[in-house]
């Protein structure tokens, strides 16, 4: 089977900083990859890497057996990215900040799917209200929405539940996992919220100073390093890194 | 491989226009500032004229005015156009997307047209009104030195972005002030024979020069000298040029050193 995505070798350096080392993963229809590490372990610039926001010294990515460096603009139609770091313009509403990405998007019928999207992350009362008086739990919804106005193969999450409430946090897993399983796309997200992630992920890639320490389903990882959850396994692997 | 979506170029614009509909402050920007300019120097002009009589001041000094608002309104178009994407923090979201420089340029620019034409109509308007002066009376001319004039504040507005690139968020005072840095020798409302001999000399390498007595030959002498329009727009091409090159150099840096992320931080 084909992969959705291919990462060879990737590596990024910082000035004299090297932050990715020889990343290369494969991620293909129906997996939700969870990178874990510690803060500064290269997960958000392995993010923006694969959306093509910062450029690395070597290595090559390939969404849907295609070039991203050649293809970018067609490419990133098929992929979604939603972060709790990043707003959208407040001094426009739920709605308009939703018109312009789907024109960005180029997205059919943008009424109807900005509509049924906002219903689904249950935002729908929210659509003429000015983006800066949302909470920050219902601005990553709204970036959840946004992310998934193109009804990409692929979504890119940093930091999806955070910030949300306990039931919103399990109402959008649920959602991810639902996108996952039936409808066969592809997810690679970063939490720090462990217990939550393992209900979510099948598979792990795990980042330490920009290098793969680990990487395969739940099962392989969790077995490579003797541990039975998730939690364990952090601080097995990590320990006080962040101490 | 090199993409075009009229859509995603709507998109930006569309961006801008929302952001206006909503903020009083952008609008009084946009129409106080040019109808104050205009009722001063169209009072301060009718003065003068008492003592100068051959000579036309309102439409000297109007025209040229309404001309060095199109340029500023053209370059803060672009240059703040791009400041509001850094203040909103929606350049992340903007380049993950398939958005391409190329467009969101584009974007800009119509943008920045829209901005100009606003703002020099309601000047046309109230200088025809008040001053009996026809901006557009002058034929032809007006649209070529408006063209001119545009291609330049778009130069000014893509170093201008260059700048906050390559040098982050301090860069920003650029946007209002680096096209009055060629104020005083674009000579905007006095002629190039009026400045000191240095000066001059530097005036020969601003294209507003060039157009602004292109402008005032025809009102003084009622003839166009296509010759100074030649050289202005030379130099404006020239400018382009290098202000293109430094922006899509700055922008190239900027990915590789992950400030497109970090940039309103």
């Amino acid at each position: 089977m084909e992969p959705l995505l291919r990462v060879k070798g990737i590596y990024k350096r910082f000035g004299k900083k090297e932050v990715l080392k020889d990343i290369s993963f494969e991620l293909y229809p129906k997996d939700i990859l969870g990178i874990i590490g510690p803060n500064g372990a290269g997960k958000s610039t392995l993010l923006y890497i694969l959306l093509g926001i910062i450029t690395p010294e070597k290595g090559e990515i390939f969404y849907f057996g295609r070039n991203f460096f050649q293809e970018r603009s067609s490419l990133l139609k098929r992929v979604g990215f939603a972060s709790q770091y990043v707003s959208l313009p407040y001094s426009l509403t739920v709605k308009e900040n939703l018109m312009v990405f789907s024109h960005l998007y180029e997205v059919e019928e943008p009424e109807r799917k900005i509509n049924e999207l906002l219903e689904l992350f249950k935002l729908k009362e929210k659509e003429k209200v000015l983006s800066r008086a949302l909470s920050s739990g219902e601005m990553m919804r709204l970036n959840l929405v946004r992310a998934n106005l193109s009804d990409p193969e692929i979504l890119l999450l940093d930091e999806p539940t955070a910030g949300l409430d306990p039931e919103y946090v399990k109402y959008v897993g649920t959602i991810l996992k639902d996108r996952a399983e039936k409808q066969g796309k592809a997810i690679i997200l970063t939490s720090h919220q462990l217990g939550e992630l393992e209900k979510i992920i099948n598979k792990i890639l795990l980042l330490k100073e920009g290098k793969i320490i680990g990487y395969g389903t739940l099962k392989e990882v969790f077995h490579k390093f003797s541990v039975s959850h998730l939690e364990d396994l952090y601080f097995k692997v990590f320990g006080d890194v962040n101490l | 491989m090199l993409t075009f979506s009229p859509r995603r170029v709507k998109g930006i614009l569309l961006r801008h226009l929302y952001l206006l509909k909503h903020s009083l402050s952008r609008w009084i920007d946009l129409l106080y500032w040019p109808t104050v300019d205009l009722l001063l120097w169209g009072f301060i002009t009718l003065y003068l004229q008492k003592d100068l009589g051959g000579i036309n001041m309102p439409s000297l000094f109007l025209g040229a005015l309404i001309f060095w608002n199109i340029l500023i309104r053209a370059q803060q178009g672009l240059a703040v156009g791009f400041l509001e994407d850094i203040w909103a923090r929606n350049l992340l979201h903007l380049f993950v997307s398939p958005l391409t420089i190329f467009e969101y340029l584009l974007g800009l620019v119509l943008y920045s047209l829209f901005k100009a034409t606003l703002a020099s109509g309601i000047m046309t308007v109230l200088s025809c009104l008040l001053f009996d002066f026809n901006f557009l009376s002058q034929g032809v001319l007006v649209f070529y030195l408006t063209f001119g004039l545009i291609l330049f504040a778009w130069s000014i507005g893509l170093i201008t972005m260059a700048f906050i690139l390559y040098l982050g968020q301090e860069a920003e005072i650029l946007a209002w002030a680096l096209a009055l840095l060629f104020l005083p020798f674009s000579a905007v409302f006095y002629p190039v024979s009026a400045l000191p001999v240095t000066f001059q000399k530097i005036s020969t390498l601003v294209p507003p020069s060039y157009f602004f007595e292109t402008f005032r030959t025809l009102l003084l002498f009622k003839k166009i000298s296509f010759n100074l329009l030649y050289k202005g727009y030379l130099l404006t091409f020239l400018y382009l040029l290098i202000s293109s090159l430094c922006f899509f150099y700055a922008f190239s840096l900027a990915k590789k050193e992950g400030k497109l992320v970090k940039i309103g931080e």
